[in-house]
């Protein structure tokens, strides 16, 4: 199912993806006492990037906890707390640090509820900001979509906009399965509408960002606007392409984006992360398995350049996927073949 | 092993009463066969995958959950088909289980390796060395969230102590004053390499001290020694916030795993052990004491020989696991019946 590309605010002011992902929590904490937020500099420092700005003072040290330098015990403790029934918000200062974690998430949090058959939940929430673009080099600036969406009893869930920030981090802190919320530093400070405090976004429905029907852009996080930047410029040539936000990887709304490519008969794949069995790989293969006989051109993917991020700004914005990488994918597609729409 | 310390715990002030020794003799016997039973059971084929077993080991199993209330969450190692008896689950689910069938505790998704039992507050065991310990700090977190008197329990190896987040969850305990009590069965071995070969301090109690911990060593082979010092542990947890560690060093008797060869270890350090095993020396202890007969002793073997006879034709008899379930459990609220999706597997 498709929703539309603004979904009807509930509020008209425009707030920035930070604050949507803070309302999120604040309204999820009043809502539910069992909802409690950890993790490195969240109390008292409000957040590496003031994402748990206001929480201690209103909820305090109970449920505003800060924890030692200490990924992979801090991650387990909420896996443990998840399994009594609390519903932790577990912040991994970034992405880069979840890495540290990895066996208490693969191992623990992923298949708990599957090899003990089904007795017990684990209701946890890891939010991880990520992506690159601001010069943190090779450690500091991974897109770990892909590793996570590997792993089955895991879901992935990964918002563009400040109204999917808030809906899909609420609908998180409601689920009853282990959430990886991956944010993007990139859009912190963007701006946009958000929905009220019953206004969820659910798992597994695409966003239909743009409408075109000469291409099919797929695109999810800070990539949406990379796309919908290169469709504005590719529409001033008269192609207009489609944009399409998965928004979760886990579940995977499969039917949208294959419908669109079947209108279509060209994809595109942007990805910010890295080519190899990345998410922009494992899209294009599901798309290949659901719409081959309608493809008028290979699938394209447009990702970050098969290296460890390089520190210097040049050689960084040449490994990110950029608007004018897009165009000349989507130029490329669409003058093979014939061209619908 | 002349470096280490010296367990001088005996019996403490806190015994428990007589029929409730009765039980933890019966408990322990019934480990024992059940274990003897399950090695048998894999070599006939019928048990799968790796089987650890406790045996020599069943005075630590017993003697720290029978000090505990049967609400207490505790969490194990992959070496816990004890701890999920001694909580009172039921041996046919725990054999079926083992046999990977649909009557498991698990449903035979789990094995030898993840057996949990909630309902009993046991929360599992685990196949990654070290893995459990933060999830119990957890349960632990979760109690003082909720301001409830209990106490998480987590049992670990020697083997784990080495991996970090022992330290992390140590740290994480003291700090935030969590009701976790940190039980470290000290077997001796790691797989095949000796605690002295691992550890460069193999007192290994002595990394609680480091986080401002009470941290004591108990006699492992010795039940109601770590039946006091659990005592003690859970009712500092739960009356006075305060986390701690029990190192109790035992022994098994049988190698790390049925395909382990055991090559390693010297016969002359076996016999060493083997001379003051539990089950004996508790039962000398009973019989002096006047709690059991020389008669009600034997009663207890034939029961417990009983039981494990019937749990073990119940798995022999359960249905295997249909194919269906294959995809059940994964997520609360499954989204697709397929777990293969389009992929072809085997195919």
């Amino acid at each position: 199912m498709t929703t539309t590309a603004a979904p009807t605010p509930a509020q008209k002011t425009s707030v920035s993806y930070r604050e949507a992902l803070t309302q999120a929590m604040r309204e999820e904490m009043r809502r539910d006492p069992s909802v409690f937020v950890m993790g490195e500099d969240v109390g008292q420092y409000e957040g590496a990037f003031k994402v748990t700005r206001g929480l201690l003072r209103e909820f305090g040290e109970t449920r505003v906890v800060d924890t030692p330098i200490s990924e992979a015990g801090f991650v387990g403790l909420g896996i443990g707390a998840a399994m009594a029934d609390l519903r932790p918000v577990v912040e991994l200062m970034t992405v880069n640090f979840s890495i540290v974690a990895m066996d208490q998430i693969v191992n623990n949090a992923a298949k708990i509820r599957y090899m003990f058959g089904g007795q017990v939940a684990c209701p946890l929430v890891l939010r991880m900001p990520g992506g690159a673009g601001h010069q943190l080099a090779a450690q500091h600036s991974h897109s770990l979509e892909a590793w996570y969406t590997h792993v089955p009893g895991l879901k992935v869930v990964s918002p563009a906009t400040p109204y999917d920030a808030k809906g899909l981090l609420k609908t998180a802190i409601r689920d009853d399965d282990p959430v990886i919320f991956l944010e993007s530093e990139g859009l912190y400070s963007k701006k946009g509408p958000v929905g009220g405090p019953d206004d969820l976004v659910p798992f597994g429905q695409a966003a239909l960002r743009r409408q075109g029907g000469h291409c099919t852009m797929i695109a999810h996080s800070r990539m949406v606007w990379v796309a919908l930047a290169a469709a504005e410029a590719l529409a001033k040539e008269g192609i207009e392409c489609a944009v399409i936000d998965p928004r979760t990887f886990r579940p995977l709304d499969l039917d949208t984006l294959a419908a669109s490519v079947r209108t279509t008969g060209r994809a595109v794949i942007l990805d910010e992360g890295w080519p190899e069995c990345g998410i922009a790989a494992n899209l294009s293969a599901r798309l290949y398995e659901a719409c081959f006989d309608w493809l008028d051109a290979p699938i394209a993917r447009v990702a970050c350049a098969d290296v460890p991020m390089p520190y210097a700004k040049n050689l960084e914005q040449a490994a990110l996927p950029r608007a004018e990488d897009a165009i000349a994918a989507v130029r490329r597609l669409v003058g093979a073949g014939p061209r619908r729409g | 092993m002349a470096r280490t310390a010296v367990p001088r715990e005996t019996a403490g002030p806190e015994r428990p009463e007589a029929d409730v020794m009765r039980e933890m003799f019966e408990t322990m016997w019934l480990i024992r066969r059940f274990e003897e039973r399950a090695a048998e059971e894999y070599m006939r084929g019928r048990i799968g995958g790796f089987l650890h077993l406790a045996i020599g080991e069943e005075a630590a199993v017993v003697g720290s959950i029978a000090a505990l209330r049967d609400t207490d969450p505790i969490t194990s190692t992959y070496r816990e088909h004890g701890q999920a008896l001694a909580r009172g689950s039921d041996p046919g689910a725990v054999m079926a289980e083992l046999f990977g069938r649909s009557t498991g505790m698990c449903g035979g998704r789990g094995g030898s390796m993840h057996l949990m039992d909630k309902e009993r507050h046991f929360y599992g065991g685990y196949g990654i060395v070290g893995g459990s310990i933060p999830l119990a700090v957890g349960l632990g977190f979760a109690i003082a969230y909720r301001d409830e008197p209990a106490v998480a329990l987590t049992m670990f190896g020697d083997g784990a102590v080495n991996q970090g987040v022992l330290s992390e969850s140590l740290n994480m305990a003291e700090l935030w004053r969590l009701p976790v009590v940190f039980f470290c069965l000290n077997n001796q071995y790691g797989m095949g390499t000796a605690v002295d070969r691992a550890s460069a301090e193999p007192d290994l109690f002595k990394r609680a001290e480091a986080y401002g911990m009470p941290a004591r060593l108990v006699d492992g082979m010795d039940v109601m020694a770590v039946y006091a010092a659990v005592t003690e542990a859970a009712r500092l947890a739960r009356e006075e916030r305060q986390p701690s560690m029990v190192e109790a060093r035992a022994y098994r008797y049988r190698g790390h795993s049925m395909s382990d060869p055991d090559t390693v270890r010297a016969a002359d350090e076996k016999e060493r052990w083997q001379a003051r095993d539990p089950l004996v020396t508790f039962e000398r202890i009973l019989l002096g004491e006047g709690i059991v007969t020389r008669e009600e002793a034997d009663a207890v073997r034939a029961r417990v020989q009983a039981t494990v006879d019937e749990a073990t034709r119940f798995a022999e008899e359960s249905p295997v696991v249909p194919e269906s379930d294959l995809a059940q459990d994964v997520y609360a609220d499954p989204w697709s019946d397929d777990p293969r999706g389009s992929v072809v597997v085997g195919g």
